[in-house]
């Protein structure tokens, strides 16, 4: 009999004539603040990891700000927050190595939660693979205030459709583990530079996004793809 | 393996691992009340943990299926272990496959139950574990003393000294951020050249199998991400039925755990990603043993957070290492004898006071206190009749009867006498000695209640 048999047998009897318990989902599914609230506590949470974060208008200018050396870029980062004097290298399947060469990594991302302060990457074109935002030692992340939800059952229902890799970050790389003293970076970007992109009105959805209510069009305010089509879009408009 | 009561003398002689102990179980413990606190809905989100958990175990065969399904379904190559040899040779395997001799760890107690490491060490593979703490332990050929801080009874001293001898010749400094810097140093190069990884999973999901893993530092990004090779260990326990279930566990875990909102890196993959080779071992070893006993399997639920550990008033003053086995604390005293067998621990059920604090923290609430007592009578009843048992018998006997009662008081009075120092029974004969060997006893009054009334 294989292992897989074996357990498989072993799991049944061992279980047998047990009855499916009920689960009760009663906790919180759809926040109550409205969109500043949102930005606003996001922003607070995301500080207190000793993430720095900005609110900004200008990306472009805030990322020159905040960039110092060579920074790779995922080919979807948009057009628009790349500031042109800025040494800014596509990532074409750079080896962890070259990765590890450079000074820092710009990034979009998918979702954030506002009560926890954490930022969601998917893997999407404005994003890159999971290496692009591990080996270098700065991260720089913009986050449209669109992005950001409440509560972290309405991010999970963003990406509940989403086959890539996901990579929840929550501050900069961390241990506690020497005589529980915390030392921010160990492995990860040791700097993480969260950036709050204001956005013009037009974009805003009418409702806060609700993670009670999962209908497709519901989600579909925040689909990363969505969103990904709108760059496309304002760059050609520009 | 040794009675608990043993190890634990010799444990709490080391005055350096009581202070380093409580120090961190007091502040993990208090960021824990603050966030756990935050959260309106925690109670809910409890419940619906225990009950997502209970409902894995009672559908484990269908779930366990479906996620080997899924995980195929996404090119990834599913491994059934029946024990820690099975899964260790699973693991050996593929690294020959690929001609690698050195595999990076991710923390994982999983592989540390199975005893992976020294497994790969004897068929000549080098299993470097990346955890900061994982890694100190390592260096010096010691194990883990708490779930979550591995390391916690060593002090900066002691560390800077120990990377002086091994990773970093020369370390002046025993500051905490220097010593993680020469961490980062040395594996930089590891996690840059290394071909394959080895991890645990905190959870594998049903529905889409999806594997997560829950981390502070990276390593676990680094083992995951850049080895084109990588091998996670899952316990089949570890599945939860659909991704939205993870709203409830990435709530619970990190607030319970490390007293954060969030855990700075959780990882998340289906299947094989971005070109890399996975491989994923499910791992029974003694879990379907556990699954049999309808009363002891809630303990089958845990998210390995520690948060009984950090509360249990043994466990705070022992440490992890009387417990002689890679689960501590509370969830280890109701793990251990279950996995292995209770024969195999029969003191572990008995390191506990019952206060049940563990179980108020438990974010999937085991009722810890009453899997104890389960296994106590599991344990009293393989060791059949007992003195102490006997004694009991008697005293039930005696108690049944007013009359037995007065005649065995009289009893009493008379033979007590010659032991009665300055009004107090100081020391018995055997075998009542073990009770006065630490305590004082009343002596027997010279007039009962009853006989007090009749004489009114």
């Amino acid at each position: 009999m294989s292992a897989r048999e074996e357990i498989l047998g072993r799991v049944r009897s061992a279980v047998a004539g047990a009855p499916r318990p009920e689960v009760s989902r009663s906790y919180r599914t759809a926040g109550t603040r409205d969109r500043k609230e949102r930005v606003a506590l996001f922003c607070m949470r995301a500080g207190e990891y000793r993430a720095e974060v900005r609110r900004v208008t200008d990306v472009a200018a805030a990322v020159a700000e905040v960039c110092r050396g060579r920074l790779v870029v995922p080919a979807g980062f948009p057009r628009a927050w790349r500031p042109p004097a800025l040494d800014l290298v596509e990532d074409v399947g750079l080896s962890a190595r070259e990765l590890d060469a450079l000074d820092g990594v710009l990034t979009g991302c998918t979702v954030a939660i506002a009560e926890t302060g954490t930022i969601v990457l998917t893997a999407a074109p404005d994003e890159g693979r999971r290496a692009l935002t591990l080996v270098p030692d700065l991260h720089v992340c913009v986050v449209r205030e669109s992005e950001i939800v409440e509560l972290v059952p309405e991010a999970l229902a963003v990406l509940a459709d989403v086959a890539r890799p996901i990579t929840l970050i929550s501050g900069p790389s961390a241990t506690s583990d020497i005589e529980l003293d915390r030392v921010e970076g160990v492995h990860g970007p040791r700097t993480l530079v969260v950036l709050v992109a204001e956005e013009p009105s037009a974009r805003e959805p009418a409702q806060p996004p609700s993670g009670s209510e999962r209908e497709p069009d519901q989600q579909r305010q925040h689909d990363p793809d969505a969103d990904h089509q709108h760059d496309r879009d304002r760059r050609e408009l520009a | 393996m040794r009675p608990f009561p043993e190890a634990a003398r010799v444990e709490l002689a080391n005055v350096q691992l009581r202070t380093n102990l409580r120090n961190a179980t007091d502040t993990i413990q208090a960021k824990r009340a603050r966030v756990v606190g935050e959260l309106p809905d925690w109670e809910e989100l409890r419940e619906a943990g225990r009950a997502i958990k209970a409902d894995v175990l009672v559908g484990l065969e269908g779930y366990l299926v479906q996620f080997e399904a899924a995980v195929e379904a996404r090119g990834g190559h599913v491994h059934w272990a029946c024990d820690a040899a099975e899964a260790n040779a699973v693991v050996a395997r593929v690294a020959r496959e690929h001609g690698i001799d050195e595999v990076l760890k991710v923390k994982s107690l999983t592989t540390d139950e199975i005893g992976l490491n020294d497994a790969l060490a004897a068929a000549g593979i080098r299993a470097l574990e990346t955890d900061f703490a994982e890694l100190i332990l390592q260096l010096d050929g010691d194990w883990p003393s708490h779930i979550l801080v591995p390391a916690i009874h060593r002090n900066r001293r002691e560390i800077r000294d120990l990377f002086a001898r091994t990773i970093a010749p020369g370390i002046a400094s025993d500051e905490p951020s220097d010593l993680a810097e020469a961490a980062r140093v040395y594996l930089r190069e590891k996690f840059l050249d290394v071909r394959m990884g080895v991890s645990g999973a905190n959870f594998g999901i049903a529905e889409t199998g999806t594997v997560c893993v829950v981390e502070s530092e990276g390593n676990g990004r680094m083992c995951t991400t850049l080895p084109p090779v990588l091998v996670s260990v899952l316990g089949i326990e570890k599945l939860l039925p659909r991704f939205a279930d993870l709203e409830v566990f990435l709530q619970l875990l990190p607030r319970s755990a490390t007293g954060e909102r969030m855990n700075p890196y959780t990882s998340l993959w289906t299947g094989a990603t971005e070109g890399q080779e996975l491989h994923v071992v499910l791992l029974d070893n003694g879990r379907t043993r556990v699954l049999r006993d309808e009363v002891g399997r809630q303990a089958l639920a845990c998210i390995r957070c520690s948060a009984c550990l950090n509360v249990c008033p043994v466990y705070t003053r022992t440490g992890g290492h009387a417990y002689g086995s890679v689960y501590p604390g509370p969830i280890g005293a109701i793990l251990t004898p279950q996995l292995l067998g209770v024969e195999e621990a029969p003191s572990l059920p008995f390191a506990s006071t019952l206060c049940g604090a563990c179980y108020d923290v438990c974010p999937v609430k085991i009722d810890i206190p009453s899997v104890l007592v389960h296994l106590r009578a599991k344990v009293t009843a393989a060791q059949g009749p007992t003195r102490e048992r006997t004694g009991m018998r008697t005293v039930a006997w005696i108690l049944g009867a007013p009359r037995r009662l007065a005649f065995a008081q009289a009893l009493a009075r008379l033979l007590q006498r010659p032991f009665v120092r300055e009004g107090m029974l100081r020391r018995l004969p055997p075998p009542l000695a073990a009770w006065t060997r630490t305590r004082d006893l009343k002596p027997v009054a010279p007039e009962s209640f009853r006989e007090w009334w009749r004489r009114r």
